[in-house]
């Protein structure tokens, strides 16, 4: 083990049934840096965290700790007595308990409180962190972000040495994001070492030491922030070089009118999800897509434009009329299909069987006094699940058991039927094979030459490249670029993804 | 089906027994039955005899059960919506039973409640009666479903309160209708030799079934019981199909309430439709349905509340005493419901069919 090092993790191996998650990955915390641990959603951020905090037992690997050599770590309280603590999105600390009770609760080796000397300490331990807030102030009372600063304190009081912490400011707005970086390097001096997971590059340009970043399970690499410009951050996170565009060809056909009026237009759309105000239209057979990294905001958009979210403001016109979406159901009236991101929460309802979840959204079209027979319906049924090919035991399986390419198959089937003129999806390729992923392109694009207007979003650049002839690029919230023709590259896409960098050299 | 291949793999006679949920009624049922048969098979027995009018009626313990199931088996069905939309249940239904039953005697009898004639026609009274309990029934939907609050803490209210407000309709007074034509609902119809309880229940179970068969009203419950979240992405109104379940359930209290005044052409505040709402629930749970919402059998909750009113017919006729009844109920129920948790089930299938690999194994061998 190295001289400075906190903590260091090598070789580390984790499967879960059928998948890899982790494979020979090395980590290293030095004291007193910050450092982020970065990749996209399944490179295996939250499975290393886990594997630290003793949440998940790791198959191979070993772990070595400062002041204890090498440890096994077998659950989250173990970790804890060994000086790693995590503080989590979610606030898990007792919002109804007063700050100093939230920082001692658990604590106590007798079962006797001396209600005076907790306050003073958590007092003095509030002060030195310059936390402006009341010990005995109940918890609830107190912003979100000082109450995940509480949950820092009580996690240095605890003396520990490593701290995780998971998307700590994903909730938080920026000024309050501001103060937590305070913190941050005030603990920073103090020689804990900070493993910060988070989305934003903004942020990580701002306050970090070193960067590891994971695809696929496996490590990508260690990079020191100096000499790792953001472009080539976004690059390495989705593992396509720079210079990678042979594949790329501008072969993306069109069929859009430009002089008829969009199908769909808004201006000055936003959501409570906080995506800032944006603009956006689509044309009779146009394909477009929002690109971003993960939590950028692409989304909420699309989640916006369906009304899926509590739209706060815009102004929508379908074929150049203006009209009100700010419920599902009134952009389903409006020819509008949605497919979301989140099968499983989202998507499917999982004990209805294949058919009826194929009818669905066209049953609520209907109206409730028209129900098909049941010949109808599984004709309807039966005649998409030949389509697209849902390979399913029969049109009366739950759905839930069908695997998730055929889950998301079949709700496709369900927006088909509802025959949308517009219909946005939200990473429809996402944990399906190959074989189907190219099958659903070629059928967005299909959909497209037969006058369907299709937004797409995808995980992998390549794929929206292959479809989209017009990508609006997300950053932070923001609708930051939008690209066309020519500049449908991965180069401009990552430049773009990426913004202002004040890190290329 | 078209094409032979698309078959499912052909399963285990006992696993695709288990995962139809029809199939815990029906095997309570036949448990049922098969221990009178042992016991004393004249307990089938049916006979043609005069009342106490000198009508000819059917008579016997299948007789008395069909008749007495009645309300039982009318609240099952909107308390099966209610389950599967709101992922709870309705405590109340007994409460608003009395509720609906003071309303309408209010209405028959008017400001005298030992009125010789009826003050307004039946059909007045009942129609009165719908609404009063569909506005009750709004009242817990919308706790539930815009307010967000636990079904049984939403509907705890009105089952507080419920008596009190029926006693309190009629000025603690119990009227009594003279008028024997309003008789004929609770019993027997002069010339017509079966309960009419038992009449109106068929009415109601057809009903049910074209509103299944004519509307959308089982597909929209499932998907808000199952995922809401989904449910609300496919146009439906989620709290708005919760409230609906509540009105309906609301709608069946209201016959129920019916039948139940009409048996004896008056009320007793405190014990008209006593725990009616455990043993509704019940129907619900031996039915196979979930209890948490979701997927959901009308004909399984159906033959629920006949397999209750079997067993307390059973325990009657074994002259259990009225006051033990709750206890034998109770075990009862304890073996049913753990038999049709699913995760026994699940058990029971997987046993099945490690059976059948085994029998398989030692026909090979």
């Amino acid at each position: 083990m190295h001289e400075d090092s906190l903590l260091e993790m090598r070789g580390i191996y984790k499967s879960f049934p059928g998948v890899k998650a982790l494979q020979n990955v090395d980590f290293t915390l030095r004291k007193g840096e910050i450092h982020a641990l970065m990749g996209e959603n399944g490179a295996g951020k939250s499975t290393l965290i886990k594997v630290l905090t003793g949440v998940h037992i790791k198959d191979e690997g070993d772990i070595w700790l400062k002041g204890h050599d090498k440890v096994q770590i077998h659950s989250p309280q173990e970790a804890q007595k060994l000086g790693i603590s995590t503080v989590y999105q979610e606030i898990s600390l007792c919002p109804n308990l007063s700050v100093a009770e939230n920082i001692f609760i658990g604590r106590g080796k007798g079962g006797l409180v001396s209600w005076r000397t907790m306050n003073k300490r958590s007092q003095e331990l509030l002060d030195s962190l310059g936390i402006a807030v009341s010990a005995t102030q109940q918890l609830a009372s107190c912003s979100i972000a000082v109450q995940q600063m509480v949950a820092i304190a009580r996690a240095v009081d605890m003396d520990c040495s490593v701290l995780i912490l998971d998307e700590p400011t994903s909730s938080l707005d920026e000024t309050e994001v501001e103060k937590l970086f305070i913190l941050m390097r005030q603990l920073k001096e103090r020689g804990v070492g900070i493993i910060f997971v988070t989305h934003f590059l903004d942020q990580v340009y701002e306050v970090c030491d070193r960067i590891t970043v994971l695809r696929d399970g496996t490590l990508v690499g260690e990079y020191e922030i100096e000499n790792l410009p953001r472009v080539q951050l976004v690059s390495k996170m989705l593992g396509k070089e720079l210079d990678d565009m042979a594949d790329i060809k501008n072969s993306v056909p069109e069929f859009v009118d430009k002089d008829e009026a969009p199908v769909y237009e808004v201006k000055g759309l936003s959501s409570t999800e906080g995506i800032s105000p944006f603009d956006f239209e689509i044309h009779r057979g146009e394909v477009n897509g929002f690109t971003g990294l993960l939590g950028s905001g692409r989304s909420e958009c699309v989640r916006a434009i369906f009304g899926a979210d509590k739209v706060t403001s815009g102004t929508v016109k379908i074929d150049g009329k203006s009209v009100r979406i700010t419920k599902p159901r009134e952009a389903m009236k409006h020819g509008i299909g949605y497919l979301p991101e989140d099968r499983k929460r989202d998507g499917i309802v999982g004990d209805l069987s294949v058919k009826e979840n194929i009818i669905l959204a066209l049953q609520v079209k209907t109206g409730f006094f028209k129900p098909f027979s049941k010949a109808k319906a599984n004709e309807f049924a039966e005649e998409y699940i030949k389509l697209l090919d849902i390979k399913t035991a029969s049109v009366n399986t739950p759905i839930k058991s069908l695997s998730g390419g055929n889950q998301q198959k079949v709700i496709l089937a369900r927006w088909l039927l509802t025959h949308p003129k517009y219909l946005i999806l939200d990473e429809p390729t996402r944990g399906i094979d190959v074989g189907t992923k190219v099958d659903i392109q070629k059928l967005v694009l299909k959909l497209a030459s037969e006058g369907m207007s299709v937004t797409f979003i995808s995980s992998e650049t390549d794929e929206m490249l292959r479809t989209c002839s017009r990508l609006l690029v997300m950053r932070d919230r923001k609708l930051v670029g939008e690209l066309t023709g020519d500049q449908l590259t991965q180069t401009a896409v990552m430049n773009t993804i990426a913004g202002g960098d004040k890190n290329a050299e | 089906m078209p094409n032979k291949k698309a078959m499912p793999p052909k399963t285990p006679l006992w696993a695709r027994l288990t995962k139809h949920q029809i199939i815990i009624p029906i095997a309570a049922l036949l448990l049922l039955a098969l221990f009178n048969l042992i016991a004393d098979p004249s307990f089938f027995k049916i006979t043609l005899k005069d009342n106490s009018n000198g009508d000819p009626v059917l008579s016997g313990n299948l007789i008395s059960i069909i008749d007495n199931g009645s309300e039982l088996a009318i609240l099952a069905l909107g308390m099966t919506l209610v389950t599967a939309a709101s992922g709870g249940q309705d405590i109340s239904v007994g409460a608003a039973i009395a509720i609906s039953g003071s309303v309408m005697l209010r209405v028959l009898c008017g400001s005298d409640s030992r009125s010789e004639t009826l003050q307004a026609p039946i059909i007045v009274a009942f129609l009165m009666a719908c609404l009063v309990s569909m506005a009750f029934g709004a009242f817990n939907g919308s706790l539930v479903a815009f307010f967000k609050i636990q079904p049984m803490v939403a509907t705890l209210i009105l089952f507080t309160a419920g008596r009190s407000i029926a006693a309190w309709i009629n000025n603690n007074e119990l009227p009594i209708v003279k008028d024997e034509s309003f008789a004929y609902f609770g019993n027997y119809i002069p010339g017509i030799p079966i309960p009419t309880p038992f009449l109106i229940a068929i009415a109601c179970f057809i009903i049910t079934w074209l509103i299944m068969k004519f509307t959308n009203l089982s597909l929209y419950v499932q998907s808000v019981g199952i995922n809401e979240k989904t449910s609300r992405l496919n146009g439906l109104n989620p709290e708005f199909i919760k409230l609906m379940t509540y009105v309906l359930l609301g709608l069946c209290v209201a016959v129920a309430a019916f039948i139940k005044v009409s048996r004896i052409s008056t009320i007793n505040y405190s014990v008209v439709a006593k725990d009616i709402e455990m043993d509704a629930i019940l129907a619900v749970a031996l039915g196979g349905n979930a209890l948490s919402g979701g997927r959901f059998s009308m004909g399984a909750s159906v033959l629920g509340a006949y397999v209750i009113q079997f067993l307390t017919t059973t325990l009657y006729k074994f002259e259990v005493n009225a006051a033990a009844l709750p206890a034998y109920k109770a075990v009862v129920v304890i073996i049913l419901v753990v038999l049709s948790a699913p995760t026994v089930r699940e058990k029971l299938s997987r046993l099945g069919k490690k059976l059948h690999k085994n029998k398989a194994a030692a026909e090979t061998a």
